[in-house]
C-alpha cells in the first residue's frame, strides 16, 4: 500500500511535466492547426541550452538559466512561428507536420553533436530529501515539481479565463475568423500562445532535468507522453490536457512497477488506442454533432 | 422548350419516391416534423420555403446523410430508410450538393469516370480491366450535352464556378440514376449559366424520362423548371401543387412575406 | 494547392520506369560492390516508399508504421530462409517473399479498421502504436527475433538453381522485383482504383455518394500499402545480410514519412526521388561524419520551405512557369500582330 501511495505521488509529479507539454502542444494546434512533432525535443533542449552556457561561456547558473530561456523563447516561440508555421502553414497540415518532424531530427541531433551525446547531471532547484506522508516516503523534489507545476497552470488558467488578453487569446483559438471580426489582433495572440508555449517548454524542462538528467534523446519519451495526454484528454481543450497529462503520468508510472519492463512503453499507448477507439473526441472532449 | 409539351402517359406513372411521415428532431428543434410526399416517374418536384423550414434536413434524411428520428423512405416501393450514400448511390439516387462538390484535382472526363466507375462491374474488373472501367463513351457523351466539350482535358478546380455547377450536374446522371436530388442548383450561378443548366435539366428529362427533386431558393427558376412544387414551413408540408396553383396560395405568400 | 493529375501524365511515368530500368540495369558495370549496395538499398526503400506513398499521398490516410511493416517482412524472410531454409533453398525466398506480403497486408487490413472509425491525425497515432508494439516485440521477444542481437548470416536467395552471391547478381534481381511492383503500382494507379483512391483523399463525402465503397478502398489502400512494405522488407533481409530491431524503430518510420513527402506525395515517381534524398544522400554526406543526421535534417527543412510539395513540386513549379510564360508569349505575341 505504501509503495501504491508512493508511485502515485510520483505519477503526479510526472504528470504534471506532461501536462505542460501537452498544454502548450494544444494551445499551438488550437490556434494554428500545427501539429508539433518537435514537442518533446522542446522540453528536452532547454536545459541543455542552460547547461552549454555554463561550459561554453563559464556564466554562472542564474545568469545561464536567464540566458538560456531569453534565447529559447526567441528561437523557439517567436521565430518557430514566423520562420517555420507562418510560411509552411498554408500549404496545409501535413507538410507542416513534416517540417515539425525534421526540426525534432534537428534539435535532437544539435544538441547531441553540439553539446554531449551523454547524460549530463542538470542542478536541481530544490534540496535533496524525503517526507514521510502516510507512511509512504516522497522525495521532496517529486513535490516540489508538481507544486510548481500546478501552480504554473493554475496562474496559466487564471490568464485565460480572467484577463481581457487571456480572454481574447481563447476567442482567437476558439474562432479565429470572427475574433477577426471583433476587431481581436488575432495575430499577436497567436504568437502569444507561442510564446506560453515556449515558456511552458522552458519550465517542464528545468524540472524534469534534475531528475532524468539532460540528455539529447529525452524529446522522444515526453513528446510521446505529451502527444498522448493531449488526446486522451481532449485535442480541442487545456483543461483535457491537463488531466491527460495526470493520466498519463500515473499510468506510466504504475506501468513501471506493475508490468514488465520489456513493454512498459506499449502501456500508455494501449490506453491512448483504447481512448481513440471508444471515446475519440477525449475524455473531457464534447462529441461534435455530425454534419452535412 | 416547354416539359408540359411531354404527352401524358395513360396509365398513372409508376411512384419512383416515397416519403411516409419523416421526422428529424434534433434535441428540442423539431427540425422535419412528420413530412410526407411522393414523386412519380419522370417528374420534376420542387421542394421550396423559407431558411430554416427543414427542407435540407429532409434532404439529408432521405440521402442517408442523416438518420431520421421517424418515418420511412422508399424507392420504387423498397424501403430506403437510413441506407448509407453509397448504397444509395448504387441503387440509383444520385444527387448534387449546395456547395461544389467536385474532385478538383481531376479532369472534367476523370470526375465524370468515376461518377459513374462504381456502378460497371465488380472490385476486380475494376483493377483489371480498361482504366476508363468502359465509360469513355458516356462521359463523351455527357461532356457534350452539358457544352463541357473543350474543357474535357481541364483540371476541374481550374473551371469557373458556373462551369462547375455544370459539372456536379453532369456528375449525377453518369450512373444512369433512377432518381436525382438537386440540391440548390442555381445557388450562385450567373443568369447566362442558369438558362443553360436549366435547358440541359430539361432536356434530359424529356430524353431520358429522368425524376429530379429539386431544392431551391431562386423561385423564377423552381416553378418555371418544375412540374410540381412542395412548399415548406416549420418542418411541415404547407402546400403541394402546380407551380401556378403555389403561386396563387395565399398561406404560401403569407409564409414568405410574414405577417 | 494544385496538385497534377496523375492520370494525364501516367505514361510519362511507365516511360520513366523501362528507361529508368534499362539504364539501371547496364550502368553497374563498373560499380564495386558498395555502390551495388547503395542502389539496391535506394531500390529496396523506394518500394517500401511507394506503399506509403499510396497509403498516404494517394488515399490521405496518414500511416506512421511503414518501418515496422518493413521489419515484419524483414523478419518473416529472415525466419524463413536463414539455415538452410524452410522449403529449401530454391523455395524459401519465393516462400517468404509471399508470407511478407501477405502478412503485412493482413496487418493493414486490421490497422485500417481504426481508419473508418477515427478522423484525420488519430490514425497516426494509432499507426504509431501498432509501430511501437512492434518494434517491442522485435526487440523482446529473443525465441522469435534474436532480440537485440538480431539474426545474422542471412542468406542471398538462389533462383533457378544459381545462388545470387554475386553482388552484380542479386542487385539485378533486386531490379527486377522493383520494376515488377512498381508496374503494378503503376497500373493500379491509373485503374479505377487509382481514381477512387484520389477521390478518398480528396473528398469522402462526394466519393460516397457516387457509389464509392470507403469501408473498402480505405483498407486496400492501407493494406496495399502496408504490403509494400513488407515486400521491400523481403529484400532488405538478404540484402543486408544482417536485422537487429533499430532499422525498423519508430524514428525509421518517421523517416520514411520524411521521404514519401520530401519526394512529392501523390506523385508516382515521388517516392524514388524522396529514397534518393533520405538513403543515398547520407552515404554521399558520410564526409560529414556524424552529423549527417544533422545536414539531412537542414536539408530537409530548407526544401519544404522552399516546395511543400517535395522535390517533385519545384519540377512542376518550373513547368507551370514555363506554361504562362508561353502563354504570355503567345498573347504577347497576338498583341503585336493586332497592333500592325
Amino acid at each position: 500500500m505504501d509503495q501504491f501511495i508512493q508511485l502515485i505521488l510520483a505519477g503526479l509529479a510526472t504528470g504534471a511535466i506532461y501536462a505542460l507539454a501537452a498544454i502548450g502542444f494544444t494551445l499551438v494546434w488550437q490556434t494554428s492547426q500545427t501539429i508539433n512533432f518537435a514537442q518533446g525535443e522542446f522540453v528536452m533542449l532547454p536545459a541543455i541550452l542552460v547547461l552549454m552556457a555554463v561550459k561554453f561561456l563559464n556564466a554562472p547558473l542564474p545568469v545561464a538559466v536567464l540566458l538560456a530561456t531569453g534565447m529559447f523563447l526567441l528561437i523557439f516561440g517567436l521565430g518557430f512561428k514566423t520562420y517555420l508555421v507562418d510560411p509552411m502553414a498554408k500549404h496545409g497540415v501535413l507538410p507542416l507536420a513534416i517540417a515539425t518532424m525534421a526540426l525534432s531530427i534537428l534539435m535532437k541531433e544539435g544538441a547531441k553533436d553540439g553539446f554531449s551525446a551523454e547524460a549530463q547531471q542538470f542542478p536541481s532547484l530544490v534540496p535533496e530529501g524525503v517526507v514521510r506522508l502516510f507512511g509512504a516516503t516522497l522525495s521532496l523534489r517529486d513535490i516540489a515539481i508538481f507544486l510548481v507545476a500546478v501552480v504554473a497552470i493554475l496562474a496559466l488558467q487564471f490568464f485565460v479565463t480572467r484577463t481581457r488578453t487571456g480572454r481574447m487569446m481563447q476567442a482567437t483559438a476558439q474562432n479565429p475568423t470572427v475574433a477577426k471580426i471583433l476587431g481581436i489582433p488575432t495575430e499577436r495572440m497567436i504568437l502569444l500562445t507561442f510564446a506560453i508555449n515556449a515558456g511552458l517548454a522552458v519550465l517542464a524542462s528545468f524540472l524534469i532535468s534534475p531528475v532524468y538528467l539532460a540528455k539529447f534523446s529525452n524529446g522522444e519519451v515526453i513528446g510521446t507522453a505529451a502527444f498522448i495526454a493531449a488526446i486522451v484528454g481532449g485535442f480541442n481543450q487545456v483543461r483535457g490536457a491537463l488531466v491527460g497529462g495526470f493520466i498519463v503520468g500515473l499510468v506510466d508510472n504504475l506501468a513501471a512497477a506493475y508490468v514488465s519492463s520489456a513493454y512498459r512503453a506499449a502501456v500508455p499507448l494501449a490506453l491512448l488506442v483504447l481512448v481513440i477507439l471508444f471515446k475519440p473526441e477525449g475524455l473531457l472532449g464534447s462529441k461534435e454533432e455530425r454534419t452535412v | 422548350m416547354n416539359v408540359h409539351a411531354t404527352p401524358m402517359p395513360v396509365t398513372p406513372p409508376a411512384t419512383v419516391l416515397k416519403v411516409e411521415g419523416l421526422k428529424k428532431h434534433f434535441g428540442g428543434i423539431k427540425a422535419v416534423d412528420g413530412v410526407s410526399f411522393h414523386v412519380n416517374e419522370g417528374e420534376i418536384l420542387g421542394i421550396i420555403g423559407p431558411n430554416g423550414c427543414g427542407k435540407s434536413t429532409l434532404f439529408n434524411c432521405i440521402l442517408g446523410q442523416l438518420q431520421p428520428t421517424e418515418g420511412a423512405v422508399e424507392l420504387d416501393g423498397e424501403a430506403i430508410t437510413g441506407l448509407f450514400p453509397a448504397e444509395l448511390n448504387r441503387r440509383g439516387v444520385s444527387r448534387t450538393f449546395q456547395l461544389l462538390q467536385v474532385f478538383p484535382n481531376l479532369t472534367v472526363r476523370e470526375n465524370l469516370i468515376l461518377a459513374g466507375q462504381e456502378h460497371q462491374g465488380s472490385m476486380m474488373s475494376r483493377l483489371f480491366g480498361p482504366k476508363d472501367a468502359g465509360l469513355s463513351a458516356e462521359a463523351e457523351k455527357m461532356i457534350g450535352f452539358f457544352n463541357l466539350g473543350h474543357l474535357a482535358e481541364t483540371k476541374a478546380g481550374g473551371l469557373s464556378y458556373g462551369q462547375q455547377k455544370l459539372l456536379d450536374a453532369a456528375m449525377a446522371f453518369m450512373a444512369g440514376p433512377r432518381l436525382v436530388l438537386l440540391d440548390e442548383p442555381a445557388g450562385g450561378v450567373n443568369l447566362t449559366m442558369l438558362a443553360s443548366l436549366k435547358d440541359r435539366l430539361e432536356a434530359i428529362n424529356r430524353e431520358q424520362g429522368a425524376t429530379f427533386v429539386v431544392i431551391e431558393h431562386n423561385m423564377d427558376f423552381v416553378m418555371s423548371l418544375c412540374t410540381r412544387v412542395i412548399v415548406m414551413a416549420e418542418g411541415k408540408v404547407l402546400a403541394t401543387g402546380t407551380p401556378a396553383e403555389i403561386r396563387a396560395n395565399p398561406a404560401v405568400i403569407e409564409a414568405y412575406l410574414g405577417h | 494547392m494544385s496538385r497534377a493529375s496523375i492520370f494525364s501524365r501516367i505514361d510519362a511515368n511507365l516511360a520513366t520506369i523501362l528507361i529508368g530500368a534499362a539504364i539501371l540495369w547496364f550502368a553497374p558495370a563498373g560499380l564495386k560492390s558498395y555502390g551495388l549496395y547503395v542502389i539496391s538499398f535506394w531500390l529496396v526503400m523506394s518500394i517500401a516508399a511507394m506503399g506509403l506513398n499510396l497509403t498516404l499521398g494517394y488515399a490521405g490516410l496518414k500511416s506512421l508504421a511503414q518501418a515496422a511493416f518493413l521489419g515484419i517482412g524483414a523478419y518473416a524472410t529472415a525466419l524463413i530462409t536463414a539455415k538452410g531454409g524452410i522449403a529449401g533453398a530454391t523455395w524459401s525466398w519465393p516462400l517468404a517473399f509471399v508470407v511478407s506480403g501477405t502478412l503485412t497486408f493482413l496487418a493493414g487490413v486490421v490497422l485500417g479498421f481504426p481508419a473508418l472509425r477515427v478522423k484525420f491525425h488519430y490514425l497516426a497515432f494509432v499507426t504509431l502504436a501498432f509501430a511501437t508494439l512492434m518494434f517491442l516485440i522485435f526487440r523482446n521477444e529473443q525465441w522469435l527475433t534474436g532480440g537485440v542481437y538480431g539474426f545474422s548470416n542471412i542468406p542471398r536467395p538462389t533462383l533457378f538453381g544459381a545462388k545470387l552471391n554475386n553482388d552484380l547478381a542479386f542487385f539485378r534481381f533486386v531490379l527486377i522485383v522493383s520494376v515488377l511492383l512498381s508496374l503494378a503500382m503503376w497500373w493500379m494507379l491509373r485503374s479505377p482504383w487509382g481514381r477512387a483512391f484520389q477521390a478518398l483523399r480528396e473528398n469522402p463525402l462526394r466519393a460516397a455518394s457516387l457509389g464509392v465503397n470507403l469501408r473498402n478502398y480505405t483498407l486496400l489502400a492501407f493494406a496495399i500499402g502496408s504490403a509494400y512494405g513488407g515486400l521491400a522488407g523481403a529484400l532488405y533481409a538478404p540484402l543486408v545480410e544482417f536485422i537487429d530491431p533499430a532499422p525498423f524503430a519508430v524514428s525509421a518510420s518517421f523517416v520514411l514519412l520524411l521521404t514519401v513527402v520530401v519526394g512529392g506525395q501523390g506523385y508516382f515517381l515521388g517516392p524514388f526521388l524522396g529514397a534518393a534524398f533520405s538513403y543515398v544522400l547520407p552515404e554521399v554526406l558520410r564526409f560529414t561524419g556524424g552529423l549527417y543526421l544533422l545536414v539531412y535534417a537542414a536539408m530537409v527543412l530548407i526544401l519544404l520551405l522552399i516546395s511543400p510539395q517535395g522535390i517533385i513540386g519545384i519540377v512542376e513549379k518550373f513547368r507551370e512557369r514555363r506554361r504562362q510564360k508561353d502563354a504570355q508569349d503567345q498573347r504577347d505575341a497576338s498583341k503585336a500582330m493586332l497592333g500592325a
